[in-house]
């Protein structure tokens, strides 16, 4: 190799390791944060713990809730993502295979829904949820979640249901098995390379959704918020109740799941995401 | 259709059309309507009140406040991430020696620039809290005292609070399309580039000329994602900036007034005005966006 394309290697190298110290910075910063004292955080922002502590991870489940919301995330999201593929993969695959009346019309209502800022329909839909008694409720997030998440998961399996063999399920339905038969034991299956992109892509943007909770689930019922509207509130209480190792520690405690998920999945999450930007 | 298959067909739609009816497509139509009226409150009923509430947004400092912000982050936004992730994803993959994919290490800088795309953004609103913090405190102001210089009011300061805003999008954003624009650069035959550096290309020449024309069509789906994404950042607004939208409406948007004019101030009707406004604005974007980057399309085949 040439001297000069050695040192550019080297120069690409040096930023590239910028740009990963940029974003690993603030969070290692964190967890040792957590650590701290108050003094020590703010006279010593760059400084290690002197003693380090666990007190404060004990106070951000307990009393900051962070386990309470925790479980709500995990109980919603689950709940939400089972019922966007069940009702997605559903609708996706009737219009994507069979050619009825209204077909057309109703593949463009549900991707329609790609085009319109959800904000535009914030205030009618709180008064929807409100009218029928979903109001702070989690019932009613996740059907909100669910309906949603639909316009992008009917257009993506749509797609995907459509590149798939007919002739398997067409000697099925000779050997007079049903067609939900069918849907559920033959073409689910095949299509579980779309569901597991769109599964993920889902249970991450409903994960953090931050806008539906805080309109949705109010102030009166803190026992049932999710994990961001949780996060974002223990931070503008802290400066009061001036614990910011706990807030590190609640922090750490919303951070470490997401890390430990991607960490496993982390190509799978790539490849995920990046297929919801192509639309 | 196939024989005995309406029931079938019938039964799978029920369902999913009548959540998406009553909770997607019921309330876009009804913003419509209420943007008309002059609705205030849980009681009473909304008064028609014709375009009463887009001649008052007219007159509205705060709203073309926020408008003008959009204005700025749709075109820093972009031309901020795409720059900074083409120039990585350049690196990552153009370091490559022969027969390999991408420089030592590439694997690694593209997980590490990834991570934050799957953080929420209310958490790292929280996050960037602590590196903002405008006393000795922060973590940049920290790094700024420990090389001598001053504390600085990363947010405090409504000239600098939006920029400090924007950077934080871009900070989140960047691994992203480094991943998506290596995907594309990897997907580029070898041979192309062996035969523009036989021609003599150089680095930079290579990067313009070859690079970037093969990688129009992920680079205009990059665009159009990154201007719809300008006429949110409602969450981060939200968490991070000071006051909601301060100092001083310095840092706000659009969907941080309609949601502050519903939920904080009641005035549904006017809210909704302001939402049919947003829509029209992201509309406006996305159709020109897509006239103006259309373009003949590079066939690798």
């Amino acid at each position: 190799m040439k001297a000069s394309q050695r040192a550019l290697n080297g120069l690409s190298h040096v930023a590239l390791a910028v740009w990963a110290v940029t974003v690993i910075l603030p969070i290692v910063w964190t967890f040792l944060a957590s650590f701290k004292t108050n003094t020590e955080i703010f006279t010593d922002p760059l400084g290690l713990p002197a003693t380090p502590s666990f007190d404060s991870w004990g106070r951000a489940w307990e009393t900051a809730h962070v386990g309470r919301y925790l479980i709500n995330s995990v109980v919603v999201v689950t709940a939400a993502t089972a019922g966007t593929m069940l009702l997605g993969s559903m609708a996706a695959y009737v219009l994507a295979r069979y050619s009825f009346r209204g077909n057309r019309f109703l593949y463009y209502l549900f991707v329609s829904g790609l085009v319109f800022p959800v904000f535009l329909a914030l205030v009618p839909l709180f008064f929807v949820v409100r009218n029928l008694g979903l109001l702070d409720t989690h019932t009613g997030l996740v059907l909100v979640y669910i309906a949603y998440s639909l316009p992008f998961t009917v257009f993506f399996l749509a797609a995907f249901f459509r590149t798939l063999p007919d002739q398997i399920a067409e000697s099925a339905l000779l050997d007079g098995a049903s067609h939900t038969r069918i849907f559920f034991s033959v073409m689910l299956p095949m299509a579980k390379p779309g569901l597991v992109s769109i599964t993920i892509f889902n249970v991450i943007g409903q994960w953090n959704q931050y806008l539906l909770p805080i309109v949705l689930l109010s102030g009166a019922v803190e026992d049932k918020w999710v994990l961001t509207q949780g996060i974002a509130n223990i931070s503008t209480s802290a400066g009061y109740q001036a614990d910011w190792p706990a807030l590190f520690a609640a922090l750490s405690l919303t951070i470490l799941p997401a890390l430990a998920v991607y960490l496993v999945f982390q190509r799978q999450i790539q490849a995920g995401l990046t297929t919801g930007a192509l639309k | 259709m196939r024989r005995g298959s309406g029931k079938f067909v019938a039964g799978f739609l029920a369902l999913p059309v009548l959540v998406y009816l009553v909770f997607v497509i019921g309330p876009y139509l009804q913003a419509f309507y209420l943007a008309l009226t002059d609705w205030r409150g849980v009681s009473g009923s909304p008064e028609f009140i014709g375009l009463g509430n887009f001649e008052r947004l007219l007159g509205d400092a705060t709203f073309w406040k926020a408008v003008s912000h959009h204005a700025i982050l749709l075109v820093v936004l972009p031309l901020a991430t795409l720059g900074i992730a083409l120039f990585f994803a350049f690196l990552i993959n153009a370091g490559a020696r022969s027969g390999t994919r991408g420089v030592w290490g590439s694997r690694f800088y593209q997980a590490v620039f990834f991570f934050p795309q799957v953080l929420a953004v209310a958490a790292v609103g929280v996050l960037f809290q602590a590196v903002y913090r405008p006393d000795s405190g922060g973590i940049l102001n920290g790094l700024l005292n420990a090389v001598g210089l001053d504390n600085v009011g990363w947010l405090t300061d409504p000239d600098l609070a939006l920029w400090s805003i924007i950077a934080v999008l871009v900070w989140q954003a960047v691994g992203f399309y480094v991943v998506l624009f290596s995907a594309g650069m990897a997907a580029i035959p070898k041979e192309i580039h062996e035969a523009a550096a036989l021609d003599g290309a150089g680095r930079g020449r290579m990067f313009f000329s070859v690079t970037l024309p093969l990688l129009w069509d992920s680079l205009q789906a990059a665009w159009v994602y990154l201007g719809i994404a300008a006429f949110d950042g409602f969450a981060l607004v939200a968490v991070l900036s000071v006051n909601r939208g301060g100092p001083d409406g310095a840092t706000t948007v659009l969907p941080l007034e309609i949601w502050r004019t519903a939920f904080s101030f009641s005035k549904f009707g006017y809210a909704a005005a302001m939402g049919v406004a947003l829509f029209f604005l992201t509309l406006t974007f996305a159709l020109l966006a897509l006239r103006v980057t259309r373009r003949e399309r590079i066939d690798l085949a």
